[in-house]
């Protein structure tokens, strides 16, 4: 890989760096074109008054949430976050401490919106709406996983994600859309969902993994599209349906139904678990995505619904679905809706209604990533906290030897991959390969002190980000697992497996 | 009554003025604004039991703080603790003996605590502005008015500690005066340089209060992400745009 930058060395701990004002200000992501921007209802292109636009967009934002109307204000700038962003941590450019990092936007909201801001802008640190603010904007909320860490620590809850939202909001508004996002959530809009693929290629796709997995295991494990009166509806990524490892994962949440002997589906018209409309912070276009989930269910008749291995899309369909497009009186209301994935597995272990053989993972030493959208934003299980317990269960349910990374790198204090909220796009990768340092720090102490060997993950980002940067690191490629793909190797499903 | 007397009793109304209503417009806008999706930072309580308990411990012994940065938290709780410590010696000033509190606020524990918590409120301030110095993290995002809050507020405890180790103050002549501030029955104010400087930046204080960052204490209560129950799945929220009919998609 010829990198255009540093890998970060990794050290004994992590050190606190001091600050590099401008190490990161050239890393932008492509802007989107114009036809990107108008499939989502923004225009095409920067409008014209648009410092106006921007302004006025800021206002309304901040009239209808209140979170946001909190946290411009309640910022006392003590500095408690300003260590604990990953991308700070990794590339020491100051802009990319969570208090800075709100400053951004917190500056014009200030100089048009509050007293102080209007009457003495230089003492408060207030700024005029200008093309180089709208830059700034550009670079460093995107250089933001929305991973929520910054707010765990806030005195006060500031959530970071929730004004990088705003910016991108605001930024789509005017114009300024990001590529990345922009042209994933078109595809969802059109096609279903976010690789683009169409019916026919995900019915061949399914198909072949129906005869992989005979070929492997003898038995006659379906993986259904589109069948009516199917009890569960499972929405998963649509990566699970052709990379690695995700799709290790589809294959065991395949086995997990075919051993309980529960009825189940994919959705064409919904084949996508992953809502990028919440990393542009659109409101309509979250709703306008998940809504397809909704329509799928009524029409295949489901009784419940079943989200797969992916974090963003968990927090979206936990905390949102029901607030967007419920409420699910068509379902059956003795289970959760939704459900994760892990909860229904770890029922069933529960239960005692899964056999495994650990010893099919015993090649392996297994380490646990929390994904930040699970581990902050989302819950599984009926206590707090559960969203830590239950995925642990299940891999500890299907390999003989896991250890955790330290305490204070993992469950609410977890790293973030590095490539959450939009980032996952080349050429960002300076600062997805240096935002993922403290976690890489955290891995290579596991690895070296307990001889791990894979580390497993339940969010598909996660997975297609370690893949990337795993070798930059000098780990390989594939020591990144789905935890299904964990599961899916010490299930016993039939006769031929005993 | 002379023209200091007649100068302070202004600037208290209009000070008092100014912050009673610019804290009551901005907790009233926190209150109206809706928030239209549920967004607890997790592991999040989920009862509203819980959220009184979490909301709690952050106002009192500051959990979250204490989880990221201790010598942050060391310095913010001893000046706040401080602060309260001073709030309840003062008490005395603006109560007559005929109330129920008087009991509490005339114990000689209260009136010393109160005393100290002068110097400890010092050491909290120096503390958070020497940070505020030293680290350059901290250095890069502050702002003059960060700054000028510190010192004001180090002002205030300074001229307090002036008038109650140095040079005394009428405090019989004080309490008639506040009493009378209260009473609109105005009562001369002792010239004391030390209490007119103490006063004045009280006043200065008052007024900036519902323009600053000294709104982060109203706000930790309306903190959607502290506040919020996490009880999607059991119970639908709906607030704000997202209690609109659907505009797009079919409905159930
Ligand atoms: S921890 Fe919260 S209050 Fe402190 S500087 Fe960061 S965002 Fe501001
Ligand atoms: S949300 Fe995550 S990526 Fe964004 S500023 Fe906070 S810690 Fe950094």
């Amino acid at each position: 890989m010829a990198a255009k930058f540093e890998t970060p060395t990794l050290k004994e701990y992590i050190e606190i760096p001091h600050v590099h004002p401008g190490a990161m200000a050239e890393s932008k992501s492509y802007a989107a074109k114009p036809e990107h921007n108008t499939a989502l209802g923004f225009p095409g292109e920067l409008v014209e008054n648009w410092e106006q636009v921007a302004v006025m967009k800021l206002g309304d934002l901040v009239s209808k949430s209140r979170a946001l109307q909190v946290f411009l204000d309640s910022c006392v700038k003590c500095g408690a976050c300003t260590d604990k962003c990953h991308y700070y941590l990794g590339t020491s450019d100051p802009k990319n401490m969570p208090v800075a990092r709100q400053d951004l936007l917190r500056s014009v909201y200030r100089r048009y919106y509050t007293t102080a801001g209007k009457l003495f802008p230089k003492l408060v640190g207030a700024r005029d709406m200008t093309k180089d603010v709208l830059d700034e904007w550009y670079n460093y909320y995107h250089q933001c996983s929305q991973c929520r860490r910054c707010s765990v620590f806030c005195p006060y809850g500031i959530d970071t994600a929730e004004i990088s939202m705003a910016a991108r909001d605001i930024m789509d508004a005017v114009g300024v859309g990001q590529k990345y996002s922009n042209e994933i959530i078109g595809k969802v809009h059109r096609i279903g969902n976010n690789l683009g693929l169409p019916e026919p290629a995900l019915a061949d796709t399914l198909e072949g993994l129906e005869e992989d997995v005979k070929d492997e295991t003898g038995v006659d494990v379906k993986y259904p599209l589109d069948v009516k009166g199917a009890d569960v509806l499972l929405i998963t990524p649509s990566a699970d349906f052709f990379a690695e490892p995700h799709v290790d994962g589809l294959i065991g949440y395949g086995k997990v139904f075919h051993a309980a002997g529960i009825s189940w589906t994919l959705s064409s018209h919904a084949s996508e678990a992953a809502n990028f409309s919440m990393f542009i912070g659109s409101h309509a276009n979250l709703k306008k995505q998940a809504m397809r989930i909704r329509e799928a269910a009524l029409d295949l008749g489901v009784k419940r619904i079943i989200v797969g291995e992916c974090g963003h899309a968990w927090r979206v369909a936990y905390s949102f679905w029901n607030t967007l497009i419920g409420p699910f009186d068509f379902l059956d209301r003795r289970y959760p809706v939704p459900q994760h994935i892990c909860e229904f597995t770890y029922d069933l272990i529960q239960r005692g209604a899964l056999r495994f053989d650990k010893s099919a993972n015993d090649d392996k030493v297994v380490t646990f990533h929390d994904s930040c959208n699970v581990a902050r934003a989302s819950r599984m299980g009926d206590m707090p906290g559960g969203q830590f317990i239950i995925p642990r269960a299940v891999v500890q349910a299907s390999v003989n030897k896991f250890v955790d990374m330290a305490p204070e790198t993992i469950g609410e204090a977890t790293f973030c991959c590095g490539g959450g909220g939009g980032l996952l796009t080349d050429e960002l990768m300076e600062v997805r390969v240096k935002g993922a340092m403290p976690r890489m720090q955290a891995l290579r102490e596991v690895v070296e002190q307990h001889g791990v060997t894979h580390i497993a993950a339940i969010c598909a980002i996660c997975k297609a980000q370690f893949t990337k940067i795993l070798p930059y690191y000098e780990f390989p490629m594939d020591m990144i697992q789905s935890v299904h793909g964990l599961v899916s190797k010490a299930i016993r499903l039939g006769p031929v497996n005993e | 009554m002379s023209a200091v007397t007649v100068i302070y009793v202004v600037l208290f109304y209009v000070a008092t003025a100014i912050f009673l209503a610019g804290l009551a417009r901005k907790v009233y806008v926190y209150a109206r604004t809706p928030q239209p999706l549920k967004i607890p930072t997790t592991p999040a309580p989920t009862t509203r039991a819980g959220v009184w308990m979490r909301m709690a411990r952050e106002v009192t012994v500051f959990e979250s703080l204490f989880k990221s940065n201790k010598w942050i938290w060391l310095f913010g709780w001893i000046f706040h603790f401080a602060l309260l410590l001073a709030f309840f010696r003062h008490l005395r000033y603006a109560i007559t003996p005929e109330s129920f509190l008087w009991p509490f606020v005339s114990l000689e524990l209260v009136q010393t605590a109160g005393k100290y918590g002068g110097y400890a409120m010092v050491i909290g301030l120096l503390g958070l502005l020497g940070r505020r110095i030293v680290v350059d993290r901290v250095r890069y995002i502050s702002s003059p008015s960060d700054f000028l809050m510190l010192l004001l507020l180090l002002g205030i405890a300074g001229s307090g500690l002036m008038m109650t180790f140095v040079s005394h103050t009428d405090i019989v002549a004080l309490k008639a005066f506040l009493l009378g501030l209260m009473l609109f029955d105005w009562q001369p104010l002792p010239a004391s340089a030390p209490l007119l400087i103490h006063l004045g930046l009280v006043v200065v204080l008052m007024i900036v209060f519902p323009f600053s960052k000294l709104l982060h204490a109203p706000g930790v209560f309306f903190s959607p992400t502290r506040n919020q129950v996490d009880n999607p799945r059991e119970q639908r929220w709906v607030a704000g745009w997202s209690a609109e009919p659907p505009t797009s998609g079919r409905a159930g």
